[in-house]
């Protein structure tokens, strides 16, 4: 192992039996281990088989990424680990809802920038907007970013969730 | 009675609690004796372990005890070792043997009480939670909150126990589940789709090893525990293999006995402690055969100048293992003994095809290791009076070379690298000691598991003072269930390895690592109604073990070793294999000796 080994970043899909404490132990392996979780999103995407589909951002390099996906392929519960940034094209969004409490000319900015970046506004007052944007982890910081001086109050992101391109399935 | 009414087969099945479906799991499951220890949670079961005679009950007297008991009961038979304790208190006791059977790979199932379903996260007495403190202590929990899935639940937990890379698994018990009414089922009924793990290895990478392997020049074979994990088949299908091919072979602390320890071709241990040849052929070796080993810190030494200049394959079952610490040219996910077997027919199928090792080579490379061997690296000084602990374990493993029922178990410190370096294991399944997490007070309970599964059998702890005081209640159950275990305790009133690293690394300021008050050891196993010795002089060490062995009662002997005796060779920490201690005037950095320890290396554990 060296110490100059590139870092790299990488989304990894975990299809794993929804039973009690699974997320823990995807947790609990990479604490314990001292990996590093970027983001991690859950939910159970086949009621009728009980799986989840997780998906991990992660940072290492190439070593510590192959043992990060041979310790999580090793658990019981897991029933397939894919590495989408090595197996391919694969398109990776995130959904952010983002509070703007402003008045003025700050709050009619916020609605044309959100509609510039196709963010809709669900919720909205007086005083706030709250909008629902999709993307990239790029566009929505991008996104934060100029709500800042307009009156940014709060923000809540879901992280990556990443599926493959093309016919490909897990 | 309403039940009377009823056909039998309606009986076995709808009318069982959840006690009874458990214990008929564990016979399905081919169960002979649980180790355990009652309370609340449990009640239920061991209700239900009264009223039958298929398992038998050994009853310890701490719950560590029980687990570590079953470590040594699973490694000295191959078959899983299975534990009962309570919830909370019971549950966090036997953490420590959970961690230790998952370090070292032994298949391991415990049932722990729970307090019941409806009172789970309410604080109630002895309630822990115990699936989230073991989560990390095994290889997989459960909590069966449901008593439809308990037959299920205990059957995959054996088969996720001993299949793949063993190691232990928890089964958390609540007691309303325990006295809930439910159907048995049996274990054919069910297969776990998420848990599939290879053991046919590739037949690509066999190729390539076997290529490497007719290439080689400077051949080694670094063999673990995953060998004698596979079965003493795996052990022999390796002597065989290793002879044919000629090429040296060494063992890690947990691999012992997969090679006959007689047999010229074998090295001794390597690692810290480990022979000078051995590490010295790790050191120079070009190509390196790794099966079922996992290039833990203890052999490797410090990484970047660890076997510099080999190209290594790695066989191991868990892909997790394999560069880990280690980059490795051939990797082999697989069974040891299906690896050993792939590889010795790849082997034969070239040998056949003409294919010529470099015999010349292969000569030479051993002409270099009788060198290193000739530096007799075990050598140490003998004294006429004063007993040496590197004598008495000589002596006991000459007095006992003859029989072919010797088992050892060991505590963990300096006695335990003694034993690994002077007892020699002629056959796998024979030595049970804590090698990945270094559990002191493991041997006095494993070596009663050992006894409990070969009655008849010699089974000598091999302890130092300290450690074997950590678990000696379990004295108290030896005595209970008559079981002969002899306690050869190498006492040198020191933490001895503790002593030692203060001597090398800390100036000789030995902190705490002296117990004053021990307990009078003779006096202590006649409390225990066993038999105490001691020997005190060079010239009483042939007698007392002699009297030990012929005593058919528990034994403890206590041999007042040299106190400032260490244990050599020795690789520090943060050195490479080249750079070995060879004995106490090689502390210094004289030519081939090494020099002082770095600051790197002292953080080292």
């Amino acid at each position: 192992m060296s110490k100059n080994d590139p870092i790299e970043r990488h989304t990894i899909a975990v299809l794993v039996d929804n039973e009690p404490g699974i997320l823990a132990r995807v947790v609990g392996l990479f604490s314990g281990r001292g990996y590093n979780i970027e983001s991690l999103t859950v939910a159970e995407t086949d009621a009728e088989g009980h799986r989840s589909r997780i998906t991990i951002v992660t940072r290492g390099t190439p070593m510590v990424i192959e043992q990060i996906k041979a310790q999580l392929d090793r658990l019981v519960p897991v029933h397939r680990v894919s590495d989408l940034t090595m197996e391919g094209p694969h398109v990776e969004r995130e959904l952010a809802l983002v509070k703007v409490v402003s008045a003025g000319e700050k709050r009619v900015e916020s609605l044309r920038i959100a509609d510039i970046f196709r963010a809709k506004a669900i919720d909205s007052t007086i005083g706030s907007f709250t909008f629902e944007i999709t993307g990239s982890g790029e566009k929505i910081d991008a996104f934060v970013g100029l709500m800042k001086p307009l009156g940014l109050a709060e923000v809540s992101r879901t992280g990556v969730v990443a599926i493959a391109r093309g016919e490909r399935g897990m | 009675m309403s039940t009377a009414a009823k056909s039998p087969t309606t009986q076995d099945t709808a009318q069982m609690n959840g006690a009874e479906i458990v214990l008929k799991a564990l016979v399905e499951q081919g169960v002979e004796v649980i180790f355990g220890y009652p309370g609340g949670a449990v009640l239920p079961l061991y209700d239900a372990i009264f009223l039958q005679n298929s398992v038998k009950h050994i009853l310890v007297r701490q719950e560590g005890g029980a687990v570590h008991a079953a470590e040594g009961y699973a490694r000295s038979t191959g078959k899983v070792g299975v534990v009962l304790v309570t919830s909370g208190p019971g549950a966090t006791n036997a953490v420590t043997g959970l961690v230790d059977a998952l370090m070292d790979s032994i298949p391991i199932v415990c049932l722990t009480g729970q307090v019941p379903t409806h009172l789970i996260g309410n604080d109630a007495f002895q309630e822990a939670d115990t699936t989230g403190i073991t989560r990390p202590a095994t290889k997989h929990n459960y909590l069966v909150k449901d008593i439809t899935k308990l037959a299920q639940t205990v059957h995959e937990a054996f088969h996720v126990a001993r299949s793949g890379r063993p190691g232990p698994v928890v089964i958390d018990l609540p007691k309303d589940i325990l006295m809930g009414k439910g159907e048995y089922k049996s274990a054919e009924a069910f297969k776990r789709v998420s848990y599939t793990p290879r053991l046919d290895p590739d037949p690509k990478s066999i190729a390539q090893a076997v290529d490497l392997m007719l290439s080689a020049k400077r051949p080694i074979f670094y063999t673990g525990g995953g060998v004698i994990n596979s079965g003493p088949e795996a052990s022999a299908a390796l002597t065989k293999f290793v002879r044919q091919t000629g090429f040296p072979i060494t063992n890690t602390l947990m691999g012992l006995g997969a090679m006959p320890a007689a047999d010229p071709l074998f090295l001794g241990m390597l690692g810290m402690h480990g022979t000078y040849e051995a590490n010295l052929s790790m050191h120079g070796c070009d190509v390196m055969v790794n099966i079922g080993a996992r290039f833990d810190d203890r052999v490797t030494g410090r990484l970047n100048a660890f076997s510099p200049n080999s190209k290594k394959i790695h066989a191991d079952i868990d892909p997790s293992s394999i560069n880990k610490n280690v980059r490795v040219e051939v990797p082999i996910v697989g069974d040891a003994g299906r690896v050993i077997a792939a590889l010795a027919a790849e082997w034969d199928r070239r040998i056949a095809a003409g294919a010529k090792p470099d015999k010349k080579a292969l000569a030479e490379w051993w002409a270099q290791i009788e060198t290193w061997r000739k530096r007799d690296c075990l050598a140490y000084r003998k004294s006429d009076s004063i007993i040496k602990p590197q004598y008495a374990l000589e002596r006991l493993q000459a007095i006992t070379a003859k029989r072919d029922d010797v088992f050892i178990t060991t505590e963990v410190g300096q006695h335990q690298m003694w034993a690994a370096q002077y007892l020699k294991f002629q056959k796998p399944n024979r030595w049970m000691t804590s090698g990945g997490l270094g559990t002191m007070g493991y041997g006095l309970p494993a070596a009663m598991g050992v006894q409990i599964a070969h009655p008849d059998a010699l089974v000598i702890d091999v302890a130092g003072e300290a450690s074997t005081l950590m678990n000696i209640q379990e004295l108290s159950t030896i005595a209970q269930y008559r079981l002969p275990v002899k306690v050869f305790i190498l006492n040198n009133q020191y933490m001895g390895m503790v002593r030692q690293w203060q001597e090398l690394l800390h100036g000789s300021r030995y902190s705490e690592s002296y117990t004053e008050s021990l307990p009078d050891f003779v006096k202590l196993a006649e409390a225990f109604h066993c038999v105490g010795l001691r020997a005190t002089k060079t010239s009483e060490v042939d007698d007392t073990i002699n009297e030990m062995i012929a005593i058919k009662k528990p034994v403890i002997v206590d041999m007042c070793v040299d106190q400032m005796e260490n244990c050599f060779p020795m690789i520090p920490s943060g050195a490479a294999h080249n750079e070995m201690i060879l004995g106490p005037d090689d502390k210094g950095n004289k030519g081939g000796g090494a020099g002082p320890i770095s600051e790197e290396g002292m953080v080292l554990v």
